[in-house]
């Protein structure tokens, strides 16, 4: 039995101007212990799809399917249930730890309070073991910064915090909504490896969702391609890599900067994201790929295996098209 | 914190001086003297009178020993109508009638405007929420001197149970229709002010790891949420409490209840400029003091404003 | 009454944005608008009132000075409403046609509310977007004023003034005019220091077009959806407070009337069952204030469209 298993999960948001479908159809499933990279551009429903899991989606956003955790069923499932396995056994560390982090109450009493409520312990040694944990993400001078309020940290520090915060109940399975997105670039290095050690010491299960496809290389052993709210295509990190099918995916890795690329300009994948109100037609991707046809317009192609544990969603992918060259 | 305080009162006592300095400006350059009354004095019982008041000095004199006598012993000076009275004892007598039941009136409005506006966030779109909503929307348009009437004329004129007017002293059944009278308006703005910034509130993201870490909603509520929704009510009480003290005014009128309302009125109407700036000049005292409690008390809530 | 500050600065927020700003923000907000059926309602009571102000006075058959002396001294009994002897609105207590009446009460406050909120508009928008657009001292100053005027009880100071110089229509006008703009500055400010931020104007700058020029051009039309709401929700405010300074008698002077002198009236003579004399004065008073309120509302709830 996995971890958890995602079926046909979808998320959909009311709003004026029309129904906005933010996550459609998508499935995953993860072991106890995996690390899973969940990669795609803003709005691609990447993080929609983390909120649906723990029921944090706002309040005019409705998920269907089924995410099951150790084989209960946990989605839409009444705050009473949800609130046993947040924190608890899935914890989430959010992308602005500016924002995410309550401004107006000491790290000393937000932290607190997880281990309070979870586990029923008095005040001050819940203040003592968020210390602890705060000196095992690596704050200086935890004992006395324990009690400062969270404008008084930088923001390596804050996302520093927020993580502490996420394993104070030792949870199996940790969702890192762009952990590092809002942060420079040198301390985004520091907070990644700072992850992926805790990963390692904790055996937790690991979610990372990202806009940055080099994080994933560093830290994940599956990854995950999202685009409009599908899945465009799942697969081990290094095959991914080494050889990308999807045009997506392609155009993806070709976006990243390198520097042995000389000065040759940047590229990026011409056209804007999607427009999400409305019930989608066809591949997401359709407008925006080189190798788009009429069926690509019309039907959405269907999630396949097409090498050892590679799926991909595209009915035109590059190895057939053009099975020549990859460009790197 | 003893820094913003200081810088607080830096604004405060400016205002004031200037408060007291402008009105006084006003009364003199105001057309006609105090003692220029329908019946015609004769010139030498005029100059007597300008004598008595200090009305033939210089003016910058006369503004002087005025702001001496407010700041040295809290003296307003004497009434130029009522001969025998000064301005403090007209105060004195209808102040304490006002703090009563102005207090208890706006701590009707805080109490009832929160409670009805954190309903009304937290069950969204439900029955509670409309009815919350359509008492504070249609509060709008009932503001004191709406209010008052139309009391009357139910409790009074047509149930005949609570007495049109009066005070004897504060009892319960003289207090209701004051306080309704004044706190509608007041109640339903805090309550709208509440119910948007709590909205807003929850949409933030910190909001979320509240809810993340499996705190029950009553919690996040309680602990993460209200806090910062009280913002923009904190700040809002200070103008409340400036409409409030006006709304004093017609209270006092309407019922009778012999507040300091009542002596700004009749004072208004009998030019009886010593009295009018008196009352003035506390009810801006008062609202300066007022302000500087709302800005601590903010201060206390965001600790970002500590410096 | 009271205007909302935080719907206000999510407001600014949202059309600061510059994706929002420009067109396609009041050809959506106007979509908006006409699905708010509460706003469209708020549109059709204002019209109402207008007409009512506007052409009422045709429909009159006595004018509002007029005493009707088949009715006086029995009020009570016969100056009830009558569409016989022409009193729509029956006669009040001296026997004056009270449809006449309320017809120029709703005149006169519509038109201090208005002028009120013009005044605010002219000088709050330039103050605020003066002292905003060049920072610094200046900011400083001027800011500073506004904090110190905003914490006198300005109702008291109206009541002076208007018994130390005489009460007259202009001298509401001025003193409702002098209160109205101080939170208009404050909004348009904060507005201006965010569009000050933006790239464009930063732009506009480096390549030296006049400070003139960049306020006119690039951020006025910027805060006109700001002002716009606020101006909206600010006539009922002052149409509240020429009500109230009239229903102290401190308001405009006879032979003129206002809906707060005319309720006041009402309010006086209510215990003789002269019932009609409160209700419709009050009843226009109502209507006008949902109106604006309605209308306010809806204009930001299109510019700044949130589930709330």
């Amino acid at each position: 039995m996995a971890l958890l298993d995602v079926n046909d999960l979808s998320v959909r948001f009311a709003t004026q101007d029309g129904d906005i479908h933010a996550v459609n159809g998508v499935s995953l499933s993860l072991e106890a212990g995996d690390t899973l990279g969940i990669v795609g551009e803003s709005g691609s429903g990447k993080s929609q799809l983390s909120f649906a899991l723990l029921g944090l989606l706002a309040k005019n956003g409705t998920a269907t399917g089924s995410v099951t955790f150790e084989g209960r069923e946990i989605l839409n499932a009444p705050e009473k249930v949800l609130n046993t396995y947040r924190a608890r056994k899935i914890a989430m560390v959010f992308q602005d730890p500016m924002t995410s982090l309550n401004p107006y109450m000491r790290i000393s009493d937000q932290m607190a309070e997880v281990l309070m409520h979870h586990e029923g312990l008095t005040k001050s040694d819940a203040i003592a073991r968020s210390a602890q944990m705060l000196d095992a993400v690596k704050i200086p001078d935890a004992q006395n910064r324990v009690r400062l309020y969270p404008h008084e940290f930088s923001g390596g520090m804050r996302q520093r915090v927020m993580i502490a915060m996420s394993l104070l109940c030792k949870p199996q399975l940790l969702i890192a909504d762009e952990p590092t997105t809002a942060l420079d670039v040198t301390v985004q290095a520091q907070i990644m490896t700072l992850l992926a050690e805790l990963q390692k010491e904790f055996g937790m299960a690991t979610i990372l969702i990202t806009h940055d496809l080099g994080v994933v290389a560093g830290f994940c052993e599956r990854a995950m391609v999202m685009y409009g709210g599908r899945i465009m295509e799942r697969s081990p990190v290094e095959p991914l890599f080494a050889q990308p099918t999807h045009p997506y995916t392609r155009g993806l890795i070709a976006a990243i900067p390198r520097v042995d690329q000389g000065h040759e300009a940047l590229h990026a994948i011409p056209g804007n994201p999607p427009n999400m109100t409305g019930a989608p037609v066809g591949c997401p991707f359709a407008p925006r790929c080189d190798f788009a046809g009429d069926d690509c317009r019309r039907d959405m192609p269907p999630l396949e295996r097409f090498a050892t544990e590679r799926d991909r969603a595209c009915h035109r992918p590059i190895d057939l098209i053009a099975p020549l060259e990859v460009p790197a | 914190m003893l820094v913003y305080i200081l810088k607080r009162l830096a604004i405060a006592v400016p205002t004031l001086l200037i408060l007291i300095i402008a009105s006084f400006l006003l009364m003199h350059a105001a057309p006609g003297g105090p003692f220029t009354a329908e019946r015609e004095l004769p010139p030498q019982v005029l100059a007597n009178l300008n004598a008595k008041y200090g009305l033939d000095q210089p003016l910058w004199r006369q503004i002087v020993s005025y702001l001496w006598g407010i700041i040295a012993h809290f003296d307003f000076g004497p009434s130029f109508i009522y001969k025998d009275r000064t301005v403090n004892q007209i105060i004195a007598q209808g102040f304490p009638v006002t703090i009563t039941y102005g207090s208890i009136s706006f701590l009707v409005a805080v109490v009832v405007g929160v409670a009805l506006g954190v309903t009304a966030a937290v069950k969204q779109n439900t029955w509670l929420d409309y009815i919350a909503v359509g008492i504070s929307i249609g509060a709008q348009v009932l503001p004191n001197f709406v209010m008052a009437p139309i009391l009357v004329l139910v409790f009074t004129l047509w149930l005949g149970w609570l007495p049109g007017g009066g005070w004897q002293g504060g009892q319960w059944q003289y207090l209701i229709m004051p306080v309704i009278a004044l706190s509608t308006s007041f109640m339903a703005s805090i309550a709208r002010i509440t119910r948007s910034s709590m909205l807003e509130v929850l949409t933030s993201n910190h909001i979320r790891t509240a809810k993340a870490k499996g705190l029950p909603m009553r919690r996040v509520i309680a602990r993460h949420a209200l806090k910062p929704a009280m913002l923009p009510v904190i700040s809002y009480l200070g103008p409340a409490f400036v409409t409030m003290i006006t709304g004093s005014v017609i209270v006092d009128i309407y019922f009778s209840t012999g507040g300091i309302g009542k002596a700004f009125v009749d004072s208004a109407l009998n030019r009886d400029y010593a009295v009018m700036m008196g009352v003035t000049i506390l009810m801006g005292t008062l609202t300066i003091l007022f302000n500087l409690v709302v800005d601590v008390l903010y201060a206390w809530i965001d600790p970002k404003i500590r410096y | 009454m009271v205007i909302d500050k935080t719907k206000m600065t999510s407001l600014a927020a949202a059309t600061s944005q510059p994706e929002m700003a420009g067109r396609s923000l009041w050809a959506d907000a106007r979509r908006r608008f006409a699905r708010n059926k509460a706003a469209v309602f708020g549109v059709f009571l204002l019209l109402f009132v207008a007409c009512f102000a506007l052409f009422g006075g045709f429909f009159a058959q006595w004018s509002n000075e007029e005493l009707d002396f088949s009715v006086m001294g029995q009020v009570a009994q016969i100056g009830g409403p009558s569409l016989s002897n022409g009193h729509y609105f029956g006669t009040d207590d001296l026997g004056r046609d009270l449809f006449a009446r309320t017809v120029q009460g709703t005149q006169i406050s519509l038109a201090v509310g208005l002028v009120g909120a013009a005044i605010a508009v002219i000088v709050g928008t330039l103050w605020g977007a003066t002292a905003g657009y060049f920072g610094g001292r200046i900011d400083n100053y001027m800011m500073r004023t506004v904090d110190i005027l905003i914490a006198i009880p300005y109702m008291f100071v109206l009541i002076l003034l208007l018994v130390m110089y005489g009460r007259s229509i202009s001298m509401l006008f001025i003193g409702v005019g002098l209160i109205s703009w101080l939170d208009m500055s404050r909004i348009v400010r904060g507005q201006t220091l965010t569009l000050k931020g933006r790239e464009y104007i930063e732009a506009a700058k480096a390549i030296g077009v006049p400070a003139y020029t960049i306020i006119r051009r690039h951020i006025l039309p910027n805060l006109l959806g700001v002002v716009a709401v606020y101006a909206t929700l600010l006539v009922p405010l002052m149409i509240l407070t020429e009500s109230f300074i009239s229903f102290l008698g401190l308001g405009v002077q006879e032979p003129l009337t206002s809906l707060g002198a005319l309720i006041s009236e009402g309010a006086g003579t209510m215990s003789y069952g002269t019932l009609w004399q409160i209700a419709f004065p009050l009843f226009f008073f109502v209507v006008t204030l949902f109106g604006f309120f309605f209308v306010g509302d809806g204009l930001r709830d299109a510019l700044d469209p949130k589930d709330r």
